[in-house]
């Protein structure tokens, strides 16, 4: 064996050892409390995951930048890719979750797929696990699901808003209207089902449900029969990522009215909208949040984040439905810490600690003042039982350029919702062996 | 000089028709087992059992079940993770249905499942060959998982079509469930692993294993010399599926816990493919060696520049991982086109003439 082969031996040994001899010594004091960030900026759903990832990290460098952190405790955050897939989602989430000096703060999966693949896997490691506006419905039992947070509103009290919404159009009553049910064949399109056939009872209009095989650009058949066969009153599509601008073609296609046609809130984001041009124009979509840079939290993005070149992505997408639906779920979890930190005093906080945050929180109308969200979302307050915070929802239309307002807040009926939660979560609990806590005497 | 079998004579039939004639060999395998079960639980993190060995192995079972099919018996097949679903469900319903059941008995039983449903999509292979019956058996592939999205019953009529494994314990331990630790799982694993390994590798070397590689060097040559391809294909059929059902009901119940049907689509199916083809077809050994390549190189290359302090993006890192997985498979193919099973066979050679080539 001569030299050079020795030292190519050796670079070798180096390169594969490297992954392998990182373990965190240096910031075993640190006073930082670090954040993982699961992104997908790769695979069919990269288009949407990007601007969240963007809106996700923008928030921590601009809270790093203008306050110094939380309470004086640095923030830091490390991506990983998942590219929407579950299995590199679960590989992420092992590798972020003991980093810094308390461990993962809380996990964001922004996938249903992966939420579920985490469930336990959080709950074993102890760390809370924010499915804002996605994930599992009935994990807004916190009895059940102590480490699931939902807030604010999950895909059942979003389908009873849609309803809603689209009942008050109907001047008040769904009767023998006809409504048809677009959704992507995953636990994530199936997740309102029970919603929407509940209330179709009881209701009394005739739904017809249309599975899209993933990734979802097979739909001319589903809309043939929408558009020419049944013709219903409306549209309601629970759809992501390239399944979106597909179905609105399709709609404008066969000339099914675009301002009939409700998307879910990942269905309502410039990505969606935009490659379909003016086929797009009137077209809805639910959300929980404001759209656009006209608020004081995105000022602060703009001068201590944007305009010092710290931004993380394009800084076309500030302001976009899904970074600033990024920055709220960062907003969540820093309060999440926040509140934690009242109890447990200002330093880096552990995933028990910011749990107890996460069940303490309450976005007050002071609160969101505060953080500079007055006018992006309405106050949220969680508990021991109420994992989801009573959040609302509101219906937004495309008109060519921006997303405007077509409803006011819309209040989900939470005490029907609650029973379907409660009937789903006990079950899981006997399937698991698990008893409910007892949330008369959790402090 | 150290791996050479001068001086070991062998004196009775079944020492000469031994899994590992050569002494070094069954030392090191020795030595390989002895790490896997006692070193790695003992060393490993949560982080690589968890995520890079569990997978590792349950990919290893599945590419031994398609490697059987397809690398012994000449049968391409595109419908592994239809079988794989079959076994996770079939695992899901009986665990749920029966809950005092073994787990290790539901696992083997989801696998009989799995084979009985193997051989009714085997039925084509009777008539027709090669990239034909590949497309048969995609056939498996979507219907399976279309099944198992649209009946409910298979679900336990969970609405979200999730279905996620019930805590379940072999001797004391904790298995699957939110209490079961990564080392028992991992322990789990690599005694199935170990087991079904052993078994495959008898299979293949006695009387079945050499009437299914006859049917798949030539096989009206194999028929005219006795072997009945009706019972050997189908045979094959279900011997891959019960590995290939096993492998998904390890997936669900302890790699990741929970699972939906669409963890198991075509792209499931066409990894596996991947695995036994650049591992090496026909051979067990590259059924592990492929899972390794497939399963552990993209998290290597994705954890490289962050563990040496290079500031890359993480969509540039993706995007590198892609370029560098595509051009290591394209450099191994050239270098060896019969997988890396066979570079190992190649370098063992050499290593019996080492130092002395000549």
């Amino acid at each position: 064996m001569n030299f050079a082969r020795i030292g190519s031996a050796l670079a070798l040994a180096a390169f594969v050892a490297a992954p392998f001899a990182l373990p965190t010594a240096a910031n075993a004091q640190a006073n930082e409390q670090f954040i993982p960030s699961l992104s997908y900026r790769t695979g069919p759903f990269g288009p949407n995951g990007t601007p969240f990832a963007d809106g996700f990290l923008d928030y921590f460098k601009m809270i790093n930048a203008r306050d110094g952190g939380i309470n004086g405790v640095r923030i830091t955050y490390e991506e990983c890719e998942t590219a929407y897939n579950t299995d590199r989602g679960v590989e992420c989430y092992e590798r972020l979750k003991a980093k810094g000096p308390t461990g993962a703060t809380a996990i964001v999966p922004l996938s249903t797929g992966i939420t579920y693949a985490l469930i336990e896997r959080t709950a074993q490691d102890k760390i809370p696990m924010l499915t804002s506006g996605y994930g599992r419905s009935d994990g807004s039992d916190g009895r059940v699901f102590p480490w699931m947070f939902t807030l604010p509103a999950t895909y059942h009290s979003q389908m009873d808003a849609i309803l809603q919404f689209v009942k008050s159009k109907e001047k008040g009553s769904l009767k023998g209207k006809k409504i048809s049910f677009i959704y992507h064949d995953s636990a994530f399109g199936k997740e309102p089902l029970p919603v929407i056939q509940r209330l179709a009872k009881e209701e009394g209009f005739e739904l017809s449900e249309f599975p899209v095989p993933n990734p979802g650009v097979e739909q001319k058949a589903i809309w043939l029969r929408i558009g020419r066969q049944i013709r219903p009153n409306y549209v309601i599509m629970w759809g992501w990522g390239v399944m979106n601008p597909t179905a609105i073609q399709e709609a404008a296609a066969v000339g099914f009215p675009r301002d009939k046609f409700i998307g879910v809130w990942w269905a309502g984001s410039e990505q969606d909208v935009t490659p379909p041009g003016d086929a797009a124009k009137g077209y809805m979509a639910a959300n929980f949040h404001g759209t656009g840079k006209d608020y004081k939290f995105m000022r602060d993005i703009e001068a201590t984040v944007i305009k010092a070149g710290q931004g993380t992505g394009e800084a076309r997408h500030v302001g976009t439905v899904l970074y600033n639906r990024g920055a709220i779920n960062a907003a969540m979890v820093v309060e999440a810490v926040r509140t934690a930190q009242e109890r447990y005093g200002n330093k880096p906080m552990t995933g028990e600690q910011v749990r107890w945050g996460f069940e303490n929180l309450n976005l007050s109308p002071q609160r969101l003042a505060a953080m500079g969200f007055e006018g992006f979302m309405p106050p949220l307050r969680t508990s021991c039982a109420d994992h989801e915070g009573g959040g609302v929802v509101r219906i937004q239309q495309w008109d060519g350029k921006a997303w405007n307002w077509v409803s006011e807040w819309i209040e989900p009926n939470r005490a029907a919702l609650r029973q379907g939660y409660e009937a789903s979560s006990m079950q899981y609990a006997r399937e698991k062996n698990i008893t409910p806590r007892d949330c008369a005497n959790q402090s | 000089m150290l791996y050479r079998e001068a001086g070991q004579f062998k004196t009775s039939y079944s020492a000469d028709q031994g899994i590992f004639p050569i002494l070094q060999d069954r030392i090191g395998m020795a030595i390989i087992l002895a790490v896997a079960f006692v070193a790695v639980p003992m060393v490993a993190s949560d982080y690589f059992l968890s995520t890079i060995f569990i997978p590792f192995l349950v990919f290893s079972v599945a590419a031994i079940g398609l490697n059987i099919l397809t690398g012994y018996c000449g049968q391409l097949s595109l419908g592994t993770g239809g079988f794989m679903a079959c076994g996770a469900y079939a695992a899901y319903k009986f665990a749920t249905a029966f809950p005092e059941l073994n787990i290790v008995i539901v696992f083997l039983l989801s696998g009989g499942i799995s084979a009985a449903v193997g051989v009714v999509f085997g039925v084509p292979s009777l008539r027709i060959k090669g990239f034909y019956l590949a497309v048969a058996t995609l056939a498996s592939q979507f219907f399976l998982i279309w099944l198992f999205t649209k009946v409910p019953w298979f679900v336990n009529y969970s609405p979200s079509g999730v279905i996620s494994a019930p805590p379940r314990a072999v001797f004391g331990w904790y298995v699957t469930g939110i209490e079961a630790t990564a080392e028992a799982k991992y322990l789990f694993c690599l005694t199935f692993v170990a087991v079904l390994a052993l078994v495959a590798k008898n299979l293949v070397r006695g009387r079945i294993g050499r009437a299914w590689m006859a049917i798949r060097d030539m096989d009206i040559a194999a028929e005219i010399i006795g072997i009945r391809p009706l019972q050997t294909k189908l045979l094959a059929f279900a011997v891959s599926s019960f590995y290939c059902g096993v492998a998904g009901a390890l997936w669900a119940f302890i790699y990741t816990s929970s699972v939906e049907a669409l963890a198991f689509d075509i792209n499931r199916s066409f990894q596996i493919l991947f695995m036994i083809i650049i591992g090496g077809l026909g051979s067990i050994l590259g059924a592990f060696l492929g899972a390794a390549f497939i399963v552990l190189l993209p998290i290597f290359l994705s954890a490289v520049p962050q563990a040496m302090g290079v500031p890359v993006t993480t969509s540039t890192l993706a995007h590198l991982e892609f370029m560098i997985f595509g051009g290591l498979i394209v450099f191994f193919l050239i270098v060896e086109p019969h997988g890396l099973a066979r570079l190992w066979q190649l370098g063992k050679e050499k290593l019996r003439l080492w130092p002395f080539p000549h």
